[in-house]
């Protein structure tokens, strides 16, 4: 039973709202609409329901002492500081629970919320994912040979994707004739692109819709059911 | 006191952009401690913003204003708190309800969007006369485009041994996905670099102002 | 451990990339730029939208790939404003908010005469991607009641009219990765018939492509800061994606050699192999 009745829900849902593409009118069209509010309001809660889980994880990690304890406390202490500062002083134009802040914002130039994100979170997250700069550079060094056809092929159209957008690429055969402008690397680049690579990324699109239409089905009908867990 | 602020503020991004920096050269505890960080403020973030961009103008606003008119947003509320249950050891067949619910949506909503979206429009945007285009490059542009399509959603095709006439057509499929993958590549590169760019136009504009902002 | 020996440090290899990043923006060299046929599909979409038409611009990213969206966004929304066009600002993304307003700050001083809630309004975050898009399609105003600063779009004139996405002429998402302009096309443009547009990083560009079709999924596509720097050059406003360009040709290049290199080395050592 605990697990029969989510699965009706599912299918009831899933149903409607197929339906409901088909005849957008009343009835169908108003529920699913309904449905589709309620969506965004429990999407809030499963929002939630991640930053607490993730509070919950780090506090067990600090309670038993796993290996580099110490460093969770600094996730916690900070995810309570942001925390705090949005409910007190709110966010930008947002009031908080101690009013809009004015005059911490006269003092340090912006709510102390918005302050954290510009200067340490916009940063840490940019540079986080910065570092894939270095580490693309030195994988292209030790992976990219060309030991078969292949990847010979992957690797010419790497090679002159990369060429074709830049501006040297633009120098390199900037001084081609019009007539053979085809043969000029940006254009190179635009062809593949636009031809070969389309479609290739075509063919997976299709075949990623394909599984996705797939386990849909599944799942509204009941035979895929891992997402309700154990028990 | 506001331009302090500021300077303060420049100094600690270009400081914790230095500390994840350090990891390239080894893993060390500033980087440690700047990783926490990142992680805890994030977190933050989306919580304050969950509250003040959803669930406070979608649910309790109207909840407070008209009660009466909205009083039907409760099985939401109460579905959303059913879903937040799941953080008690015995709460998780409770949440099992709200999580029917939202998995039961999206499934229908992307059944038919993908049928229309990724399949369909996509085969209605193959079928097409290649020799329609203005000029040769196009015309075998557009060949190359509807045989790639076919060939590589042929090679997707694993209930049929890939040998014989549809190997080779398989084999093909896999030629245009290897030069996909190879464009992918090269944006991708191109991606990383300029997200180092953004970060090195802080550091040597905005902190040490090197380059003018 | 003699293998070990004989690979390169990959620190030499970071270095080496950092420079090549480094330098070109210290020197600035002043590279060309040429435009390419998707950015001028988008540019032009802008162009040619009548002045005082609604449009939803929609900031799908976070400070992770600010350095490759925030020009063009930029760069699109000065077009927008230059066009006299009415941005309504929404995001898929939470921290898409404070992008859409940064890049609003940056631009007050080169339109003084804008107005909050006339010219523009920032409606905020709203989670969900494809099931809010398409409820936004249904009835704009359940899913927006207020816009980000809590204010009721009741009493924003901007809004007035704008209950689906009917009175809107486009939409162009900013978009890092999911939820984003993937699901901007399958609700908006192909449910709603909404023109779309938008700008992605490099390395969501190749999978959006198939949407730039003969059927119109997506009008134009900027990608990456390749595409912001064209963008930037047919708005004729150099901004940071330009001045970055030279730095992306010079690290590209450094690339291609160690590409070039690493296969080297592979065919002289499988050579020596063969002698053996």
């Amino acid at each position: 039973m605990k697990r029969k009745l989510p699965l009706l829900l599912t299918f009831f849902i899933g149903i409607l709202m197929i339906i409901s593409e088909f005849i957008p009118h009343k009835p169908f069209g108003s529920i699913s609409g309904e449905v589709e509010n309620w969506f965004l309001i429990i999407s809030g809660f499963a929002i939630i329901l991640g930053q607490l889980s993730l509070f919950k994880v780090n506090w067990f990690k600090i309670r038993y002492k796993e290996q580099n304890w110490q460093y969770y406390i600094i996730t916690l202490v900070s995810f309570i500081v942001m925390v705090a500062l949005g409910i007190f002083w709110g966010t930008e134009k947002n009031p908080g629970l101690l009013g809009n802040g004015n005059q911490i914002s006269a003092f340090i130039g912006s709510k102390p919320f918005d302050y954290l994100f510009d200067n340490i979170y916009q940063h840490l997250q940019a540079t986080m994912f910065s570092l894939l700069a270095f580490f693309i550079a030195s994988a292209a060094y030790r992976a990219f040979i060309a030991r078969t056809f292949e990847s010979t092929l992957l690797l010419v159209a790497a090679i002159l994707v990369m060429l074709g957008n830049t501006s040297i690429g633009f120098l390199l055969t900037g001084w081609i004739p019009d007539s053979l402008n085809f043969l000029h690397l940006p254009k190179i680049t635009e062809f593949i692109m636009k031809y070969p690579t389309t479609a290739g990324q075509r063919a997976i699109m299709i075949g990623a819709a394909l599984g996705i239409i797939g386990s849909s089905i599944r799942i509204i009908l009941g035979i895929e059911r891992s997402y309700l867990g154990g028990d | 006191m506001v331009h302090f602020f500021n300077i303060l503020g420049i100094w600690l991004g270009a400081y914790f952009t230095l500390a994840i920096f350090s990891f390239l050269y080894k893993d060390n505890p500033f980087y440690k401690v700047a990783e926490q960080i990142f992680v805890g403020l994030s977190a933050g973030y989306w919580f304050i913003y969950t509250i003040y961009s959803i669930l406070i103008p979608n649910l309790f606003n109207p909840l407070k204003a008209d009660f009466g008119a909205n009083w039907i947003k409760l099985v939401p509320a109460v579905l959303g708190v059913m879903m937040l249950l799941r953080l008690l050891p015995k709460g998780n067949w409770i949440s099992r309800y709200p999580i029917a619910f939202s998995i039961g949506t999206t499934s229908g909503l992307a059944f038919m969007k993908f049928v229309k979206s990724d399949v369909i429009k996509q085969l209605t945007a193959t079928m097409i006369n290649p020799f329609a285009a203005g000029n040769w490059i196009d015309v075998i542009g557009q060949i190359l485009l509807v045989v790639g399509t076919i060939t590589g959603v042929i090679y997707f095709y694993f209930s049929k041994k890939h040998e014989g006439a549809f190997g080779t057509t398989a084999k093909i499929g896999i030629y245009f996905l290897m030069v996909s993958f190879g464009a992918a590549f090269g944006y991708t590169a191109m991606a990383r670099i300029s997200l180092l760019i953004g970060r090195l136009q802080f550091l040597l504009g905005d902190w040490l102002g090197i380059i003018p902002h | 451990m003699a293998e070990k020996k004989k690979q390169l440090d990959r620190r030499w290899i970071f270095l080496t990339i950092f420079l090549g990043v480094a330098l070109p923006l210290i020197l600035k060299i002043g590279l060309p730029i040429s435009v390419s046929e998707n950015v001028r599909n988008v540019y032009e979409l802008v162009e040619n939208t009548p002045p005082d038409s609604k449009v939803i611009l929609s900031f799908d990213y976070d400070p992770a790939s600010k350095p490759e969206l925030h020009p063009m966004a930029r760069a699109v929304v000065k077009q927008c404003f230059q066009k006299n066009l009415k941005i309504i600002f929404t995001a898929l993304w939470p921290m898409g908010v404070q992008m859409a307003s940064d890049i609003v700050d940056q631009l007050k001083d080169e339109f003084p005469n804008l107005k909050y809630g006339e010219n523009y309004v920032n409606l905020g975050y709203k989670a969900g991607g494809m099931v809010t898009i398409q409820a936004m399609g249904r009835n704009l105003r359940a899913i927006f009641p207020q816009d980000m600063n809590g204010t009721s779009i009741d009493e924003l004139p901007i809004m007035n009219g704008v209950n689906n996405f009917e009175t809107i002429a486009f939409v162009i998402s900013f978009s890092a990765g999911d939820p984003g302009i993937k699901q901007w096309v399958q609700v908006a443009h192909d449910t709603y018939k909404l023109k779309t547009s938008g700008g992605v990083t490099g390395v969501s560009a190749p999978a959006i492509l198939p949407y730039v079709n003969e059927q119109k999924q997506l009008t134009g596509l900027i990608a990456g800061l390749k595409g912001a720097a064209e963008y930037e050059k047919l708005i004729r406003t150099l901004g940071t994606a330009t001045s970055g360009m030279d730095a992306q040709s010079l690290a590209h290049l450094i690339i291609i050699v160690f590409i070039l290199t690493a296969n080297i080395n592979f065919w002289i050592a499988k050579k020596k192999e063969k002698k053996k």
